[in-house]
């Protein structure tokens, strides 16, 4: 009789276990654990600037147009736009159902409060210098102008005009930055600063603010007046920030976090053989190169700086030096990237290394540098991986004869000294794209460009190529335009590309909908997150 | 006694305002701002932002109102965090602080003393070097190493805890005990060097002469001696436990106020900085004095008045 009483009781028990488990599964809202690099410092995304907070802005805002799940650039805010002839003026169409995050309509006049207040100096916004293709907006900026007088006017509530002073053709990749979100103009103006506290904050993202704990969390609920709430699978989205890498890693594999924005990568070899398709490890938008003085006598002749690109091992510098945290690279502007369909790289990229060390001594012949004639100095910044690698292309180059010396200079003093036409022979330099579009990658060589046209390296058919490009409004056709030079400069090689950045993520098999991209831009609109 | 705590408050105020005064002008003498940033900033905004910290008038005077507000209990706006102030940074952290600290400086204290007492009442025999071999084993093992290994047993290959974080069920038991198992160390081990030392006093003999219970004779009349080595150890280390603990915070990611410090000082957050020192400095001399009243009760040899 006992022992049936206690059957009965586990019966009930599971079962009423078993019943509320199953109603709460039906309810329960998906949470998705979002690991992080850093807190923000601060949620005013005009005043933001770090990858981290564009990740958290992503989710917040919606732009008038926005990076999809493969940073493809599609209709956000705006659903249509046209563009007058001459690239000047943008006029974009405001979707009917866009709202914010409290059910007010989003107007264009959000907008331009928005993109005036970018430029006012008393915000002191980092990224200002990313809108200053719109008229007048550099002089506000600097305090000459008045904010009224920006190129950007609401023609009626669902109608922007913005207009440029010179053709961009990237524009449209520059909306798509924190820095051109739209701002609820009402609160920012009854609350001012405080507008972002979690309560005062509106948003017209996928996503609003529920909380801030400083080195916890940032919690975000979907926005129910999102107008495409009913595609976003996700209910609360916690961004954590991981200062420490192994701290996400850990979580991660104990199933508390569904991703992590950064790899520990000194245990790169250990999260691949458990991980295996969950490390995703791409290239992202930079390069790192090797600028080379081409007014020196030893290093003009084109077919020695070919030599010396030829024997440099790339995929011993990225896999054994950096760990895995960058790429090989055959190019300058990074593959992936926007605007530019058919990317082109070095004829050599796919050769074996000991085939290119006899072209590289060919090549070394041809120009009439005998083996051990040739010596130069390899000057690097302060930093372990730095002097690492230029250690190896130091032993590289010595495989062709080429003899060098390494010398280290302290951070602050070394890119003023390349940009003040220092005295060296090769360096090391790394860019960062702010926008995805092969410009920004190959106005650096531009030679009127002093401040990052290291190798003081001059064409005159790489600078009609750039101006012809920056003229040209059609984007197919700008990118042939963009791809000849390109060509140009890696025949020349002023600067020798050895690898990309990449970016590290670490992605659970139940987050679904994630895209390795370029821009490293996963907006959590776009994810789901099976059990 | 109530006279000695007001006296002892009292004198805390100038050792306060030294602190802060040092800690202010060292701090502005350390190379570079908060507002050197990678990517510079054009002077014209360096400028606006400099005024809204009034970091534009001559440090004399942001000396003075500095001090002006911290008499009214104000810290000042974040530099590096700049949706709060510190004030609101400290109401979020430090009740953490204060609940993993507090938890592990308890257990410390019960767990310490316990097992230490037990290895001078069997002085030499397996129980008492079982204790010191442990103990010796916690104190020598940094924290450093221990909370990953804790995270990694315990959050990742058993499941039974988190492996990180602040909020879940159990996030706190891991912090806890990575903070807990060196301090407990140490207080077992001086609980053991001062109880061997007690039981050989004159006091003790007279007790057992008496013929009072061994019972009595160790928690009434031996313990209240021997502890006072843990309790002036403790004090001080109660004060560092409950304000924060860097490596621990940063290994689990706890919203504590331990990392604020390092992280203010990398980013020239000087009101962060300051605000930490402040409250570290208060809970210092919190804690000392405590310790000396405490002493009073426990030691009859000490009086105050």
């Amino acid at each position: 009789m006992l022992k049936n009483m206690l059957k009965a009781t586990v019966f009930a028990t599971t079962f009423a276990l078993g019943g509320g488990y199953m109603a709460s599964a039906a309810l329960a809202e998906v949470v998705y654990n979002r690991g992080n690099d850093t807190d923000p410092t601060t949620l005013d995304h005009h005043k933001t600037s770090t990858v981290a907070e564009g990740h958290i802005m992503r989710d917040l805002y919606e732009g008038l147009v926005v990076q999809d799940n493969k940073a493809n650039v599609v209709p956000g805010v705006a659903e249509k736009w046209e563009i007058s002839d001459d690239g000047l003026k943008y006029t974009f169409h405001l979707r009917a159902d866009a709202k914010w995050s409290n059910g007010d309509p989003v107007t264009a006049q959000d907008f331009v409060f928005a993109y005036q207040r970018v430029q006012d100096p008393k915000v002191a916004a980092p990224y200002a210098n990313m809108l200053y293709p719109m008229v007048n907006a550099e002089a506000i900026n600097k305090g000459e102008k008045k904010p009224e007088e920006l190129g950007v006017k609401a023609v009626d509530d669902k109608t922007l005009e913005i207009s440029l002073s010179s053709p961009t053709p990237y524009l449209l990749e520059l909306l798509t930055h924190q820095i051109s979100y739209p701002l609820h103009k009402a609160s920012v103006e009854k609350l001012g600063e405080e507008y972002t506290k979690p309560g005062n904050m509106v948003t017209n993202g996928a996503f609003m603010l529920e909380a801030f704990t400083p080195n916890d969390k940032i919690v975000m609920k979907k926005n129910p007046h999102f107008h495409d709430a009913a595609n976003v699978k996700i209910d609360t989205v916690n961004f954590i920030p991981f200062e420490d890498r192994a701290n996400c890693l850990r979580r991660f594999e104990a199933g508390e976090v569904q991703s992590c924005s950064d790899l520990a990568y000194e245990q790169l070899s250990y999260m691949k053989e458990k991980m295996a398709d969950q490390v995703h490890i791409v290239p992202k938008l930079g390069t790192y190169y090797l600028p080379v003085k081409v007014k020196k006598e030893k290093l003009a002749d084109p077919r020695v700086r070919q030599a010396i690109s030829m024997v440099i091992d790339r995929d011993f510098l990225a896999n054994e030096i950096w760990k895995g945290a960058m790429q090989p690279a055959y190019s300058i502007v990074p593959p992936g990237i926007s605007n530019y369909d058919n990317p082109i790289f070095l004829d050599y990229k796919d050769k074996d290394i000991l085939d290119r060390e006899d072209a590289a001594k060919k090549l070394l012949e041809e120009a009439g540098v005998k083996e051990g004639q040739l010596s130069i100095e390899l000057r690097y910044n302060t930093s372990v991986n730095h002097k690492n690698t230029m250690t190896a292309v130091a032993d590289m180059l010595k495989s062709v004869g080429i003899n060098s010396t390494l010398v280290e200079m302290e951070g602050t003093g070394y890119f003023d000294y390349m940009k003040q036409d220092g005295d060296f022979d090769m360096t090391r330099a790394g860019w960062i794209g702010d926008y995805s579009d092969p410009q920004n990658f190959l106005f650096l060589f531009e030679s009127q460009n002093l401040g990052f046209n290291y190798p003081r390296w001059s064409n005159a058919d790489y600078d009609a190529a750039m101006k012809k490009a920056g003229e040209t409004v059609d984007l197919k056709e700008r990118a042939a335009i963009l791809r000849q030079a390109e060509e140009i400069f890696l025949k020349e090689m002023p600067a020798i590309p050895v690898m990309y950045y990449a970016s590290g993520n670490l992605v659970s098999a139940k987050l679904k909908g994630w895209e390795d991209n370029i821009m490293d831009v996963h907006g959590s609109r776009y994810l789901s997150i099976e059990n | 006694m109530l006279l000695y705590v007001l006296r002892r408050f009292a004198s805390a105020v100038p050792t306060l305002f030294v602190i802060v005064t040092i800690a202010f002008f060292m701090l502005r003498l350390a190379p570079g701002g908060p507002f050197d940033l990678e990517r510079p900033i054009d002077p014209l905004i360096i400028e606006n932002l400099k005024r809204a910290f009034n970091m534009d008038k001559p440090l004399p005077q942001q000396y003075m109102l500095y001090l002006w507000n911290l008499l009214h209990g104000d810290l000042g706006p974040s530099f590096t965090r700049r949706d709060f102030t510190v004030n609101d940074l400290f109401r979020f952290g430090l009740p953490v602080s204060i609940q993993i600290g507090g938890t592990a400086i308890a257990l410390a204290l019960v767990f310490g003393t316990f097992l230490g007492s037990l290895a001078a009442l069997r002085q030499n025999s397996w129980v008492d070097y079982s204790v010191v071999g442990v103990a010796t084993f916690g104190i020598t093992i940094p924290p450093f190493v221990v909370a990953p290994i804790l995270s990694l047993i315990f959050g990742v290959y058993l499941g039974w805890l988190p492996a990180g974080g602040w909020g879940a069920p159990g996030s706190m038991v891991l912090p806890v005990a990575t903070l807990a198992l060196p301090q407990m160390a140490i207080v077992a081990r001086l609980t053991r060097g001062a109880t061997i030392e007690v039981l050989r006093s004159n006091h003790i003999r007279t007790a057992r002469a008496y013929g009072l219970p061994s019972w009595v004779v160790l928690y009434v009349h031996t313990l209240r001696a021997s502890i006072l080595p843990v309790v002036s150890y403790l004090g001080p280390t109660a004060a560092a436990l409950m304000t924060g603990s860097v490596v621990v915070e940063t290994i689990f990611g706890i919203p504590g106020i331990g990392r604020y410090f390092v992280q203010g000082a990398l980013g020239r957050d000087y009101t962060l900085v300051m605000g930490t020192v402040v409250v570290i400095a208060v809970f210092v001399v919190v804690f000392n004095l405590i310790v000396d009243i405490l002493y009073a009760y426990l030691d009859p040899r000490v009086r105050y008045d």
